[in-house]
Order: structure tokens, then sequence, then C-alpha cells
């Protein structure tokens, strides 16, 4: 205990206290009696109001959802709308035994299980007298047969309201997404008020990234109502605004165009025009339709799609990360050019194989018998790995890995939908943290074919090959164009952004590798050489083959007796006109062999429509 | 012969209240509005019986606490509140690194075995740090206490208005205030605190609330201006109130309340559904017995030997009226919409803790020196 000062004196100073205690027990009986008086007024003078609004309850206050935005593709064709639909509404408050109304109403029309879980949800978190769905989208029969039995049940109704509705069905599904049901885990991520009265949110895609624009803002009504619930006449409403309209950069046509080209093979495309980052068509193949989602999906429907081996569900587009593959060769070329680790007419002996000095172990390249002399361009042309090879083991995996990051790779796009993935872009740091071990010379080997670690989407893909088809500059992809603002109706343009930039150091290296990739395709021993009959346009392009397999040291990959699963997904990257780039176009068929058997003549027609049409 | 057994258990019972240094008023007066307020939450959780064996588990564990606080010696409690201020302090702090969001706010500490709130170890801190500092100055505090005293109390209040939680901040603010006062604080300074607070209140309207602050207020003054939102609160308090009238609906006979039509009438606006169910009379002696649970708070203050007991035990219970006050306020229509519950009725656990606990000190200063009743 610190010692008492002299001037301290306990009796002064507990009186002062007291006296201080006294004053507030003085000020609480004041403020208690202000609360008392509020509380008098409120219960006895005001007594006979309140009880009248407490009993009858005549007003009520109802929400008024807003309609949602619609959706147009770059031409002005509609991707997504509102229909009316009926659904069977019951309001808690007018339902006497709701159990007994719900076990009678099961005779007029049928609801599953998941529908009366979700009634009873939105049961437990309703305004009082708000009508709540038990089933939406009724087809004619239901309704004719509940309306002729709706006078026995009281609380229940039949509503038309504004559904979403996609009317080209499975059509860009990839590219839109849809929207569901809102759930508890959506609620506790928008403002509650602002979606009073909604049934629906964003789920996936572009409905889900522009949320916010989409929906609107909510209306309010004040409505005169009789003893039993029903409204009676609107005393004054303010109405809610419909959301935002969405613009797209996907062109439907060409989108069209792309889904039918696949048949039915399994993968994606994407399209971007390379000077702005406007993505002309998402494609991911299979499609399904969104409207199954909009008003419920049943579980058997459900469990069809997500457990078909296709997986439609999967979008490939953004999520969907493979391994690159030979499509990586340009790239690394002119990496070699600007660093001088390659040189434009150093030629390269090509056997089959290549050797690591001190292993054993070879590499092998697709061609068996090998390619004999070539250089840059005609490693290529003619997709050797042996050059490669040499050239990774020459670049090193540092310099190779921050090249490949100038194109996008290992980064997220930023493109304006969900479930974007990042790809792999391995490195030293990279694989430290992946698995604790150092780097391996031989990994740096099949990294330079686009092989090992390295994966990427079929959008990096896309986007790094618009990048370099405009000599460096890599724009941000985008989905939509504008945002045509409600009620005024003026479009708002959304600015393409410049993502990275590559200065590129002597034009004459991105000429060289240029000129190679228009070989590929228009070249006499080019690996795509046989997409070019007719061509109308010149064409930049490079083939690629991901392995999903991997071949023991003496076996040899026979695309006849590997089952098709495991058979390698070709892939394509082009864009055109060559010399000055409108599109540029990244095509991945899984389990398709060969890029440029499968996945070069889609391109070509995706570049077709949209160039000669 | 029965009058000889009921004196003899009265004395067995006052025994044992004694050998737990407990406060026999004070805890019957708790015991009774806890139970009470199990019963009004039983009707506001629309008849859960779960709700409720929560809420009466949660009296339990409180009451526990209590005991054992009650049982720390005063000289000691008095030691270790700098720590338990420090702690607290370091916690919030770490709360604005690695606080869990919970409901648009940072308030909650996720120690992996337990989540909480550091906020409410300050309620409890922030007087004792103030109490213990001030105890053995020279009374009425000085302008040197006063500016200590107040750095001490704003800086934690800052931290959790920012969270932000102003209803907290603000019982965090008036505990440490309340020690101030009963320090003796002159006139002359409150009056010009008052003065330059209401000279800032425009500038901390603009840039101190956040907006849904600023609408609560808004709100207040025109409830019909946002009849979906926190206006609807207030509506609807007020209808179910008023249409309680002299002696209430009955039990469970809450038309608004078990219609669902308060939001929020098992935490922070039980009231309502308390004067629905309960009426003005009711009311009136719900109200009585908290001012008989503040009086008695009081009354042990004044009656401690020390100064720290005095203004920690009057601070404490003034504080537990600031709740009062603040909530039915609020629930009335007076006061704007802040998350401050009404003490040991509200559904929830950390508030019932923190003032039981709060209550234990009380005790334990009343039995530092015996005094008879």
């Amino acid at each position: 205990m610190p010692k008492r000062e002299q001037l301290q004196d306990d009796y002064l100073e507990s009186r002062l206290i007291r006296r201080r205690l006294v004053l507030s027990a003085i000020f609480i009986v004041i403020l208690l009696s202000l609360v008392l008086g509020r509380l008098y007024v409120l219960q006895i003078v005001e007594h006979e109001h309140f009880s009248t609004l407490s009993d009858s309850n005549r007003v009520r206050i109802k929400a008024l959802p807003p309609t949602r935005g619609l959706i147009f593709d770059r031409h002005g064709v509609v991707m997504a709308d509102n229909l009316p639909a009926y659904r069977l509404e019951i309001v808690r408050e007018q339902v006497e035994d709701l159990d007994n109304t719900l076990s009678q109403l099961r005779q007029y029309v049928e609801y599953s299980e998941q529908d009366l879980k979700r009634f009873k949800q939105s049961l437990k978190r309703r305004r009082p007298f708000e009508s709540i769905p038990l089933r939406l989208n009724l087809n004619d029969e239901e309704v004719a047969r509940l309306a002729v039995n709706l006078h026995r049940f009281e609380g229940v109704e039949i509503n038309a309201r504004l559904t979403r509705n996609y009317p080209q069905g499975a059509h860009a599904v990839h590219a839109l997404g849809y929207v569901g049901r809102i759930d508890e885990r959506d609620l506790g991520e928008v403002d509650g008020i602002e979606y009073a009265g909604t049934t629906h949110i964003g789920k996936l895609g572009l409905e889900k990234f522009y949320e916010h624009e989409l929906h609107g803002t909510v209306g309010v009504q004040h409505v005169e109502v009789n003893a039993n619930g029903r409204t009676l006449r609107v005393l004054n409403e303010s109405p809610p605004v419909q959301g935002n309209n969405l613009h797209l950069t996907i062109d439907s046509s060409l989108q069209k165009v792309a889904e039918e080209a696949f048949g039915n093979n399994s993968g994606a495309v994407v399209a971007i025009d390379p000077n702005n980052g406007e993505i002309l068509a998402l494609v991911s193949m299979p499609i399904f339709d969104p409207n199954l989602f909009v008003n419920g999906i049943s579980f058997i429907k459900y469990n069809e799609l997500r457990e078909s081996h296709q997986r439609p569900l999967f979008n490939r587009a953004l999520s969907g990360q493979y391994p690159p593959g030979s499509t990586t060769k340009p790239f690394y070329g002119l990496a070699g050019l600007e660093s001088a680790f390659a040189k434009k007419e150093e030629e390269i002996h090509c056997i089959g194989y290549y050797k690591l000095p001190n292993e054993e172990r070879r590499y092998r390249d697709w061609k068996k018998q090998g390619h004999g002399p070539v250089n840059l361009t005609d490693a290529i042309t003619q997709s050797c790995d042996v050059y490669f090879y040499d050239l990774a083991f020459r670049l090193g995996i540092d310099l190779m890995s921050s090249f490949l990051g100038e194109f996008g790779y290992g980064i997220e796009t930023g493109v304006d939908s969900t479930g974007e993935r990042k790809g792999i872009l391995p490195s030293r740091e990279w694989k430290r943290g992946h698995d604790g071990m150092p780097w391996f010379p031989g990994e740096t080997l099949i990294t330079g074919i686009g092989q090992g670690y390295l994966l990427a989407t079929p959008l990096q893909l896309a986007n790094s090959i618009a990048a370099f088809s405009v000599r460096g500059t890599r724009y941000q992809p985008h989905l939509v164009k504008s945002v045509e603002k409600v009620p005024e109706y003026n479009r708002v343009e959304i600015a393409s952004r410049v993502a990275g930039r590559y200065e590129i150091k002597k034009m004459h290296n991105w000429e060289h590798v240029h000129k190679a990739m228009i070989n590929v395709v228009h070249g006499l021993r080019g690996t795509a050489r046989g997409i070019n009959q007719g061509l109308q346009y010149k064409m930049a392009g490079k083939t690629g083959t991901a392995q999903v397999f991997e071949v023991a040291q003496d076996e040899e990959y026979d695309e006849e007796t590997v089952i098709e699963k495991l058979r390698d997904h070709a892939l394509f990257v082009s864009y055109a006109p060559a010399d000055d780039p409108q599109i540029a176009v990244a095509v991945i068929v899984e389990n398709g062999g060969s890029g440029s058997a499968v996945a070069a003549p889609i391109a070509r027609r995706i570049l077709d429509a949209f160039l000669l049409e | 012969m029965n009058q000889a057994l009921d004196s003899d258990t009265t004395s067995i019972t006052r025994r044992v209240l004694d050998a737990l240094r407990l406060d026999p008023v004070l805890l019957s007066l708790l015991v009774i509005l806890a139970l009470f307020g199990s019963m009004v939450l039983y009707s506001a959780s629309g008849s859960d019986q779960a709700i409720v064996i929560r809420q009466m588990t949660r009296i339990f564990i409180a009451l526990l606490l209590l005991v054992a606080v009650a049982n720390i010696p005063l000289r000691m409690v008095r030691k270790i509140s700098i720590w338990i201020y420090i702690a607290g302090v370091a916690m919030l702090i770490a709360v604005m690194f690695y606080g869990e969001v919970g409901k648009g706010a940072q308030r909650w500490l996720n120690l992996g075995f337990i989540r909480f709130q550091p906020s409410e170890i300050l309620k409890l801190a922030v007087p004792m740090i103030v109490a213990s500092y001030l105890a053995n100055r020279v009374l009425p505090v000085g302008l040197k206490e006063f500016v200590v005293s107040s750095v001490l109390v704003a800086v934690p209040v800052l931290l959790i208005a920012r969270q932000p939680d102003l209803g907290t901040a603000i019982l965090v603010g008036s505990a440490g205030f309340f020690v101030l006062f009963l320090a003796g604080v002159r006139w002359r300074v409150m009056i010009s605190l008052g003065v330059l607070l209401s000279l800032m209140a425009p500038l901390l309207w603009k840039f101190a609330l956040h907006d849904y602050q600023r609408e609560r207020i808004a709100t207040l003054l025109d409830p019909e201006s946002d009849p979906l939102g926190s206006g609807y609160h207030i509506i609807q308090s007020k209808i179910a109130i008023g249409s309680g009238g002299v002696y209430g609906k009955g039990w469970l006979n809450g038309t608004q309340s078990q219609l669902d039509f308060i939001p929020e009438r098992s935490t922070d606006f039980i009231f309502s559904v308390f004067g629905e169910e309960f009426g003005f009379f009711g009311s009136i002696v719900l109200i009585l017995i908290y001012v008989a649970i503040i009086f008695r708070g009081l009354y042990i203050a004044a009656h401690s030997t020390e100064n720290f007991g005095r203004l920690l035990a009057g601070a404490f219970s003034l504080t537990f009226f600031v709740y009062l006050f603040v909530n039915t306020g609020m629930v009335a229509g007076m006061l704007p919409v802040v998350g401050v519950p009404l003490p040991l009725i509200s559904y929830g656990g950390t508030s019932m803790v923190t003032l039981m606990m709060g209550f234990g000190f009380i005790m334990s200063i009343r039995s530092a020196k015996r005094f008879m009743v």
C-alpha cells in the first residue's frame, strides 16, 4: 500500500462520495420517472390508439421486389430476361392449421421435400403477412386445378411474379452464370432490406458478379387490409426501380458457332479482342440449361448433372487448369531471343530425345525419329521438343517463369465473373512452398515444353496469346461492355484496363516468332497446315498437346490403346488477321488427342465466323 | 415448534451466505430478476424451451462466477485491476487486427478454446483502474487526476467505438465517468466538458459516426422515414408496448410478440414483449426491482470503509442503471437504437456474465469490512 498522503481526510472524502451517491440516486429517480412517464403515455394515454393498431393492424407495409436487369449480347440479342411465372404462396398469419393445409394442398399440386424445407426456412425470417412461396413455376394445369379450389384455403394465394428466364437455354450458360433461390448464406452477404420480397439472387458467373447492378432498388407499399389480412386497397407506394441492364462483349452468334463446333467433346474456348480485352466468346463444353436452377432443380436432375463424367457444371474456361503444352513454345522462343540465349539461325540437331549432362534419363520428342537439324523457326513450326528442352536448359527456370508471368501465367486475369482460378506458374519459390523440395534441372526441361507443374486456364491461354499478338500489351479481359443505368437508360461503358505490358527489347525478335507462328498454319511443314485450305486471311497459331498420362521411359504412347479418359488434351492458340489481329482464340479439347487434328479446326471455324460473316 | 425450525433454517441459510461472503438482499433480488427474465424469455422466444434452458444455464454459470469474484479479497481486486486493464486494452488492439467479424462489426477474439468480446472485460476493468488510481489521491480530484483518468477511459472507449460498437462504448465510457463523478469532479469541469461535447457534436455526427448510426438517430426523429428498416423496429415496439395497456395482455398472449411483429424480441427488444404482456403495472414492478438492486449497490458503496470500494461499488451500480435506462429508453422510442441489452433479462451470455461479476465485486466490497444490514 502506498503511503497515505497527509492531506487525505477520510471523513471529508467519504462525505463527498456519499453526497455524490445521493445525487446519483436522485438522477436515477428522475430519469426512470421519465421512462415511466413515457410508458404511461404509451400504455395509458395512447393505449386506445396502439390497441387499434395492434388489433386490426389494418395498415401493412409490403416490400415490392425490383425486377432484375436484363442481359444482352454485344449486338443486342437477349441473353437473360424475366417472364411472369405462377407461384403458390402462403400467408402464414391467415392459415390456422398449417400442417393440415400443406397436406391438403398435396391433392392439387405436387411439391417436393426440398420445396417444403425451403418454405419452412423462409417462414422463420418473413415479415408479418408476407406471402411465402411454396412452389414456383406452376404450369397451366396446376394453376387451373388450384384456382378452382382456392376458396377452401384461407391464406393460400396464386401469384404471378417475374422470374429470371434464359431464352436461349443452355447457350452461353458458362458466360452468364445463373440465379437461384436465396439461401441462408446469401442472406448473410446482402442487405436484408434491399432483398425483402426478393426470392432469387445471382449464384454464379456474371449474374453473381454483377448482382449489385442487376438487382435494382426495393419499393415500399402501404396497403389497407381487412381483418383476415387480405389487401383491400393500396394507400401509397414508392415503386421499385428495375436493376441495370448489362450489355456484354460476348457475340452470341460466335459463341454458338464455337459451341456447335465441339460436337460431343468436352473442352473450352475463349476468344478475346486483343486490342481491348473484350471477351467475344467464352465457352465451356458441355453446356446445361440454367433455367433448371432458377426454380430449384430436383435432386435427381442435379445429381445427373453433377455425376455426369463430362462434368457440365464445371466451368472449364475459367476454372479448368490444363498443362499448356507446346502452346508455350512461342513465349519461350521470344524469351530466348530477347535474352540472347537463342539465336535466330542457330541449329540444334534433334535425334528424337534429349539428355541432360550426367543423366541417363531420356527426354523424348513427340517425333520418335527426331526432326534432324532445326532452327527456332523450324522448332516452332514443327513443334520440336528437343529444341525447347535445350533452350529451357539454357534459359533456366527463373527466366522462364518470370517471362511467362509477363504474359499473365500464374495470376488471375481479373475477369468480371466468378470461379476464376490462377493456374500454376512453377518457380523455385513455388516449389519450396508446394512440397518443400528444391527445383530439379529435369523439371526445367519439361516446363520447357509446357508440361510438368505448369497449369493455365483457357482464359489465361487466350489472354496470353492476345497479349503476344499485340506485341506485349495485356488487357484485363471482361465480359461486360456497358452497364445501362435504369431509369435513365444511359449506357456507361466499361473502360478497357491494361493489366500488364511487356516491353519488347528488339521488335525483330517478336517479328521472328510471329512469322514462325504464321508458318505453323501456312507453312509446308506447319503442324496446323491441315486447316489452311481456302483460308481467306492470314492466321498465326500454335498447336499443343497436353499430357494427361505419363508414358514410362521405355514405353510408347499409342493413341489406340490408351483409354479415352487418359488420352491427351488437344490445344490450339491463334490470332487473326495475323498482321492486324482482331481476335485471339484459345481452344482446348479434353482427351481430344493432338491439337492439330481436333482443336485447330474448331479455331478455324470460329475465326471464319468472326472475320468473314 | 415450527417457528423454531424456521428461525433455525434462516440462520443456517444466513451462515452459509456469510461464509460465501454473499449479500442476501442483493443476491435474492438478482435471482428473482433473472428467473422472472427467463419467464419473459420463454414467451419472447415463442415458447422455445431449449432457449430458456440455455439461458438458465448461463444464469447458473454467471452466479458461480459471482460467488467466485465475491471471495476475492478487495485488496487483491485493487492490485490486479491494472493487469486486467492492460490485458483488456491489449486484446482490444488484437481484435483490431485479428478479430472476427460478426454482423458487420469486428468485435470478437478467438483464442481457440473460447470466443469472446474483449470489450466486455473493459466494462469491469475501466471503473476498476480509475477507482484504484483515484483511491489514494486527495479528493475531490484535481486537474492532473482528471486528465489521467480521462485518458484511461478514453483509450478503450475509442477502440471499442471504432469496432464499431456504440452501445458498449457508451457503457464503458459511462462506467469510467461515474468513478470520476463520485470522486468529486468539480461541476464547472463537468459543465465545460458538456459544453465542449455539444459544440463538437456536429463534427462527431459528420466524422465519428457510421452511416448506420446516423441513420438510427434520424430514424428516431422520424420513424416513418425508414419503415422497412430500423424505423420498423421502433414503430412495432411502440405498438406492442402501447397495446399492453394497464395490466397487459397476459403472459404468452401478446399478439404483437407472438405474431413476430417485433424484431430482436428475445434480445435487445425483449422489453417490448414484457410491456405488451404485463402492461404498465408490470413495468412499474419490473423497474422497482431494478431500482432496488441499484439502490442496494449504492448503499453498499456508501457504507464501504475505503474510497476504492466506495467508488467501485457506486460506479458498477450506476452503470447497471445506464443499461436499464438506455435499453428501456430505446425500446420506448425515446433514445436511438443502440445495441444495449435489458440487463439480466435479454437473451445472451456475455452481458449476463459481466454483470454478475460486477455484482460479485460489489459483494466483495461489502464483506471487506463487515457491517450490519
